[in-house]
């Protein structure tokens, strides 16, 4: 097992600091090519004009999930030491609502707008000042909703254990449930057609 | 402004987007490296969040460790893996930047649908920034650190986050058609 690099020492702390800023380069550079920094582009989603974001959303994370579980299988990453997000269900699902609100308001996730800030979009640059705003509301707002963030705590638990199957077998089902999802969205996007926007 | 600088002589024009199946392959290829080299996947919230608790620092006082934004300013200072997605975001600008500039895609400008002002979008981007903002903290990460990187270590947060981000913006897509279609 040699992955994650971090966590075994392979490289040092100061070094992924390093790295960290070009897998930031990467993501933002890709985001930035499959038209995340339009936030036109990405509410077409809602409303079936454009479903970029659901292709290259549920592409990427089955291709990230199918390259964790064969390099788990070539012995080159050690699964245990991945990080698995933890569920606080209730805070899980208002934070979800929140977001989604935030999405069909603004038009654009915090990621997708400094990706969209950096080509000079204005309404990505007062996205930004929106979330510092909401981030600092959140804070000193703390202790009102801490009982509620911190309830219905479930660990890092997986969805495929959940349910009861191995992670391959829970991911082949992703690929179908995708595969069903792209055929509709490819379908969707010739009903409602929209070229320019 | 400074914009007509980063022009390239010869007028180009915009280069199409990339294939999203493409992109799709390419982000996950990043989001895998993020998991090879640093254990933990991609994020953005959790850079916003760290900023702002370094600079609230002063104001949050330094022996108060139980405020919301003092206590991450302390874990900040213990553990320097906590930066990590300070310079990612970092990376995401600087890599947006260049994307834009090779595709030709850089101006400043407001893009907003022809039924509405210029105004109007401002005021639901800055609107819609906080909701994000708010529901970021509950979610423990956004897009990319929850729902992104959540499915993708198979965590039920994940999938329940993704499903309600976009279960909710699917709810609420008719009442906010004019601002985008």
């Amino acid at each position: 097992m040699v992955a994650p690099l971090v966590e075994n020492g392979i490289i040092s702390g100061n070094f992924n600091l390093l790295i960290a800023l070009f897998i930031g380069l990467g993501f933002g550079f890709v985001l930035e090519q499959s038209g995340f920094s339009s936030s036109r582009k990405l509410a077409g989603v809602f409303y079936g004009y454009d479903m970029t974001v659901m292709k290259v959303f549920f592409t990427a994370a089955i291709v990230a999930m199918f390259g964790l579980l064969f390099f788990s299988l070539f012995g080159w990453i050690d699964l245990e030491m991945i990080y698995v997000n933890n569920t606080f269900l209730y805070s899980a699902i208002i934070g979800g609502v929140l977001m989604g609100i935030g999405f069909i308001m603004g038009g654009y996730c915090p990621g997708t707008s400094m990706c969209a800030a950096a080509i000079g979009k204005i309404d990505a640059m007062v996205f930004i000042v929106g979330i510092v705003i909401g981030i600092v509301i959140f804070g000193i707002g703390f202790p009102i909703w801490e009982k509620i963030y911190t309830a219905k705590a479930l660990g890092p638990l997986k969805l495929s254990d959940l349910i009861g199957v191995k992670d391959g077998v829970f991911l082949l089902l992703l690929v179908v449930i995708a595969m069903a999802m792209f055929y509709a969205a490819e379908w969707v996007e010739k009903k409602f057609p929209r070229d320019v926007y | 402004m400074e914009q007509n600088t980063i022009e390239t002589g010869t007028h180009k024009k915009e280069k199409p987007y990339i294939n999203p199946y493409i992109g799709g392959v390419l982000l996950g290829i990043v989001l895998l490296s993020a998991f090879f080299i640093a254990g933990e996947g991609l994020g953005a919230s959790g850079a916003f969040k760290n900023v702002i608790s370094v600079c609230a620092a002063p104001i949050t006082s330094a022996d108060n460790t139980t405020g919301f934004f003092a206590k991450n300013y302390h874990s900040l200072m213990e553990d320097s893996k906590k930066w990590w997605i300070v310079l990612e975001v970092l990376g995401v600008l600087i890599g947006g930047l260049l994307s834009g500039a090779v595709s030709g895609r850089l101006k400043l400008k407001t893009e907003h649908s022809p039924k509405i002002s210029k105004k109007r979008r401002l005021i639901f981007a800055l609107l819609g920034g906080m909701f994000f903002g708010i529901g970021s903290q509950f979610g423990r990460g956004c897009t990319s650190g929850a729902a992104l990187s959540g499915m993708a270590s198979f965590s039920v947060a994940g999938f329940l986050t993704m499903a309600f981000i976009f279960g909710t913006g699917y709810t609420l897509a008719y009442f906010f058609r004019k601002n985008w279609i």
